[in-house]
């Protein structure tokens, strides 16, 4: 049985460089937590949620509202669109439309960022002469929610015991009402996930916003168009190539308090998840 | 198909429901196409005035604004002395993305394996958060990281130490110059697009191998051989995919990539250190130069470049999904 030992040292081999893969891996995450913990915590105090940026440094109180405000009205905007089409879907739709429905909501969550953001700029920002604006961007956010919305929402209708509808028609319900008062309830912890990882995508997204929402120094307005909004994400990128240490603490102070804001979104999302769905019918 | 019972009624609210989530369906359906059309349109005087010289060139100059005149080729003008040539950042593109995956997908593959057979039942679910969560990470954070820490060591230690002892490998010698390039944007997008392929590849390992992984067992294989000549083969349709899922979205990353890759224009990398560009990056970093051109060429052809972009990473996902489609559910929606 020489061959067979032969194989096991291989296979041991094989597996020790498999298991120190996957300790490099976590180890490498686990550095770049510690990397913008340790610069960015520090660097993270009370003054910066109440003053704004301004020259070198100052403050993150415009983005943050800016993010806030940008992925609120992203949400609003794929919220309808995103759950109104999954609907469709699972509703409605023939088994062969439903098959391109989401094949080309698959496709579309691979259309890169910044293919969504230029297209966007030369259409609105340039084309209709809105400006970098929160419309502009609020609808950059939504097409690149809008897969992850849509999926999620799917996925949460599609398994909608059968036996529950027929429960419910038998019982002389409408078919709306069938569709509002027993899909949608069971439907709406799945849905509700699926908001929660857009929003946490949302968060996190800088390409489709720098020639849609622009920047700006200013807390945003709610005006729609003609008014540029800030974000956290424009700060890390921007003011880590300023040459002032003071510049390099803002950039650290937004990625923390980004990564913060992602993951906690994320915590819950997946909470939701834990509570609701079982693995074989997780969306990520 | 079986009859649904609870469609025959279509009256009143229920045709508004169908009409109103029929119009969304429509409009999410649209999204991609009408993005496409337009920035074809809009990239049109781009495309007939650079021509083919578009995917060979090498010079990406917007012309002389304080010239004279204009250049004008099949009907289109442009700045005196203004060339778009975009193989500098084809090739980028497809460098950054190709030799990403090249360490990408036998790295996530070991790191998937280990998390389903060599992770302690207790510790998997952690185990499997963190890889979850490094997937969230913002790409700016990825780029401040990499900006900050890695470049500074590619300069100082990786590519001394590859001068020293690896110069005799083609591509590697040559000095490490600033650490922005290449190398670094390459390093930057396997830690981006490893987390997406070890979630769908563990996945559909473990929905699928179970038995197989009995089968060989009981063979008389060993553990390793289990894996890689019973279960690997018969998941290869989940790896093909999430391999093709993650190339997708290593062509399209900009942030990320943006901040490393020393933005190259008309230059190509000699070795691994050298500056680099790609098509997302280069779309941020040039606009603002492009705005400055009054013909309003340059604007176009960097639509060009998005639409040239798009129909690369349009192709890669159709083909993804279309592998993934034959896998079950759980490996399609990862």
């Amino acid at each position: 049985m020489r061959s067979r030992r032969v194989a096991g040292a291989i296979g041991a081999l094989w597996w020790g460089l498999s298991v120190a893969c996957l300790v490099a891996a976590i180890a490498l995450l686990l550095s770049i937590f510690a990397f913008v913990a340790l610069r960015g915590l520090p660097a993270l105090r009370p003054q910066l949620f109440f003053t704004v940026t301004h020259g070198i440094a100052g403050g993150l109180a415009n983005a943050i509202a800016g993010t806030f405000l940008l992925v609120a009205s992203g949400l609003l905007l794929v919220i309808v669109v995103g759950i109104g089409s999954a609907l469709w879907t699972v509703e409605y739709a023939s088994p062969r439309a439903q098959r391109l429905m989401r094949f080309t909501i698959d496709v579309l969550s691979g259309v890169p960022s910044i293919v969504v953001g230029y297209f966007l700029y030369v259409a609105l920002v340039e084309g209709l002469g809105w400006g970098f604006s929160l419309l502009a961007g609020a609808l950059a956010l939504a097409i690149f929610m809008l897969p992850y919305v849509s999926r999620a929402a799917d996925l949460a209708l599609s398994t909608v015991p059968r036996e529950m509808r027929e429960g419910a028609v038998a019982l002389g319900a409408r078919p709306a009402t069938v569709v509002f008062t027993i899909a949608f309830p069971w439907a709406l912890p799945g849905i509700l996930t699926g908001l929660l990882i857009a929003t946490g995508i949302g968060l996190g997204e800088t390409a489709p916003l720098i020639y849609t929402a622009g920047w700006s120094n200013y807390m945003p307005t709610l005006a729609l168009t003609h008014e540029p909004v800030g974000y956290l994400t424009y700060v890390v990128w921007t003011y880590i190539s300023q040459p002032f240490a003071k510049s390099h603490a803002l950039a650290y102070a937004a990625a923390a308090l980004l990564m913060i804001l992602v993951f906690g979104t994320n915590l819950v999302a997946r909470g939701f998840v834990e509570y609701r769905f079982p693995r074989s019918q997780r969306i990520h | 198909m079986i009859a649904k019972p609870w469609r025959i009624q279509r009256v009143g609210a229920q045709a508004v429901l169908r009409t109103v989530t029929i119009t969304m369906a429509a409009v999410s359906f649209a999204v991609i196409f009408l993005m496409l059309a337009f920035l074809v349109i809009y990239a049109y005087p781009a495309i007939r005035f650079n021509g083919l010289g578009f995917l060979t060139g090498t010079i990406w100059n917007i012309g002389n604004q304080y010239g004279s005149g204009s250049v004008s080729h099949n009907g289109y003008a442009a700045m005196p002395g203004a060339q778009f040539g975009a193989l500098v950042f084809i090739y980028g593109t497809l460098m950054t993305s190709g030799l990403t995956m090249v360490f990408a997908v036998p790295f996530a593959i070991l790191v998937a394996l280990a998390l389903v057979y060599r992770v302690h039942p207790a510790l998997k679910p952690l185990a499997n958060a963190l890889v979850e969560l490094m997937s969230g990470i913002p790409s700016v954070v990825y780029g401040l990281w990499g900006m900050i820490v890695l470049v500074p060591w590619i300069s100082n230690s990786v590519g001394p130490f590859a001068e020293a002892h690896l110069g005799f490998i083609p591509f590697v010698g040559g000095g490490a110059g600033s650490g922005d390039g290449l190398l670094a944007a390459t390093f930057i997008l396997v830690l981006m697009v490893t987390p997406i392929m070890v979630a769908t590849i563990r996945d559909v390992i473990q929905s699928q191998s179970e038995t197989i992984f009995e089968a060989s067992m009981a063979l008389g294989s060993t553990t390793w051989q289990a894996v890689t000549r019973g279960v690997l083969p018969s998941v290869r349709a989940g790896i093909l995919g999430s391999l093709l899922i993650a190339f997708g979205r290593a062509l399209g990353e900009t942030m990320a990539v943006l901040m490393v890759c020393g933005g190259a224009i008309n230059i190509f990398p000699h070795n691994l250190f050298q500056p680099v560009n790609t098509i997302a990056a280069v779309i941020v970093s040039q606009l603002e130069s492009a705005l400055t051109d009054s013909s309003g060429m340059a604007q176009r052809s960097l639509a060009e470049l998005a639409v040239v972009l798009f129909v690369i990473t349009l192709s890669v996902n159709v083909v993804a999904r279309t592998v993934l489609r034959g896998t079950d559910r759980d490996g399609n929606r990862a």
